[in-house]
């Protein structure tokens, strides 16, 4: 038996014992819930670590997605996947998640820009104004830094369209139903997340690649 | 030679392009198109070395020991929501106006003359137009309350708009069943409307149960960005005149109905 056979029939296995788990759950067997949560949580925590970048916001919302999908599993029943399910509630509600930041953020920072021309808003424009010397551009910690800021810089929906489609592996339909979008809507918004990433990371992807070919030179 | 624009490298790279194949071809035969690719590629590249932690070996134990006191003792049956005290004077109208329609249409297949058939057509509009217009008023009502929440205190941290967005679940359920209506009845512009109530009744539904000034801010503004009160006020007058203008015809058939006994 090869690899790829043997990993279809343990995807298989895991989704018919997903389904037991379910109709046990809804017959009244709650911990066998357990069994759900305990199976898919790691999945769920590193989609929502990627969409939304920081530790606690991932935590809650893989909290939420599984407290959800409990109080929804009636309406999963008829569905074959409960990890895509599931998956797809933390999806949406880090959506909701890192919107609420946003306008959080936002109203922090709106008496600043009172005081400038208001570029200072725009995070796009945070990522070149903290353009670090050549030293430190050699620096891993630093292109990191500024991978967080690009990342950060995407808008909630061009976020969770490139983590879904790049990290993820999500198809396309998935992604428009999470984005409540057309799926050429979807694919124009992987596109967009893509091109900004490009344009904003390039400089210091380039500069550090230049870095250590001199590095290897001397 | 025509490059491949850089929509379609990236397209190409994420696995969605449309014209895979041509792309390829491109691809084998143009270096400054493969160059471009490999600098998508080289950022592409750095961020998958995103680090993501490691949450640990127990964490799915760690979950289910959060949630698991805040689950209810059975998880909801799809039927269960309609269970609800709310939902289910939401479900009462509704039937409320099906059986209204029923009996309308009975009543009027007495005899397939010219007359009852427009009469028939008539009392099923007026039945949709009375239930539209209550719809639309309870709309209005809870939009402005909406528009005029503000925090009782400005130092307030959160304003709680739970019982709003309670209202906006139970006629969002309505609303659809307007909305198919209308679009059935090949009003067009009623149906319009009623799609952009939709939205956003959806958006208030989907709001949090608290939410911050400056959350409650964007709500109102996005409610007075679409104009939404306006049109719903329009199109409720509208109906009004609508059951004005249908009042004298249908009492007019009436009369000729009591005539003929």
């Amino acid at each position: 038996m090869n690899r790829m056979q043997q990993s279809v029939e343990s995807a298989q296995a895991v989704a018919e014992s997903d389904a037991v788990a379910v109709e046990r759950t809804l017959a009244g067997d709650r911990d066998a819930y357990r069994v759900l949560v305990e199976r898919h949580s790691h999945n769920v925590f590193r989609l929502a670590y990627r969409m939304t970048g920081n530790r606690h916001d991932a935590e809650e919302v893989v909290q939420e997605a599984f407290l959800r999908g409990y109080q929804k599993l009636g309406q999963f029943a008829a569905r074959s996947n409960f990890g895509t399910w599931v998956y797809r509630i933390a999806a949406n509600y880090a959506i909701d998640r890192m919107r609420q930041r946003q306008k959080e953020e936002a109203r922090r920072e709106a008496p600043r820009a009172e005081d400038g021309d208001g570029m200072e808003n725009d995070p796009l424009n945070r990522v070149k104004d903290e353009a670090p010397t050549p030293e430190r551009l050699a620096q891993s910690l630093e292109l990191r830094k500024q991978m967080e800021l690009a990342l950060a810089a995407l808008s909630e929906a061009e976020r969770a369209a490139f983590v879904m489609r790049h990290w993820e592996g999500c198809g396309i339909e998935e992604i428009a139903g999470v984005l409540k979008s057309s799926s050429s809507a979807a694919k124009n918004t992987v596109f967009r997340a893509v091109q900004k990433l490009r344009h904003a990371l390039e400089p210091f992807v380039e500069a550090k690649a230049r870095g250590r070919a001199m590095g290897s030179e001397s | 030679m025509k490059h491949v624009k850089e929509e379609e490298l990236i397209a190409y790279r994420q696995g969605i392009a449309e014209q895979r194949a041509v792309i390829s071809e491109h691809l084998a035969a143009c270096e400054e198109c493969r160059g471009e690719l490999d600098r998508i590629e080289t950022v592409l590249a750095a961020l998958d070395t995103l680090p993501v932690p490691d949450p640990g070996a127990d964490y799915g134990r760690r979950v289910w020991r959060e949630i698991a006191p805040r689950l209810a003792e059975k998880p909801g049956r799809w039927w269960q929501v309609w269970r609800e005290p709310r939902r289910l004077m939401a479900a009462g109208g509704v039937v409320a106006l099906l059986i209204a329609a029923f009996v309308a249409g009975r009543f009027t297949k007495r005899d397939r003359t010219g007359e009852n058939v427009a009469n028939q057509e008539q009392i099923r509009e007026r039945v949709l137009v009375v239930a539209v217009g209550e719809h639309l008023g309870h709309s209005e009502r809870m939009l402005i309350e909406l528009s005029n929440a503000a925090p009782n205190d400005p130092a307030e941290k959160e304003v709680n708009i739970s019982a709003e967005q309670r209202r906006a679940e139970d006629l969002l359920q309505e609303n659809r069943l307007y909305r198919q209506t209308a679009l059935q009845e090949g009003d067009a512009g009623l149906a319009s409307v009623l799609d952009e109530l939709e939205r956003v009744l959806l958006d208030v539904a989907h709001s949090p149960e608290e939410v911050t000034p400056a959350q409650l801010e964007a709500i109102q503004k996005k409610i007075e960005a679409r104009g939404i009160l306006f049109k719903v006020r329009v199109v409720n007058k509208e109906l009004q005149q609508r059951q004005e203008a249908a009042r004298p015809a249908q009492s007019e058939s009436m009369k000729r109905e009591r005539n003929k006994v």
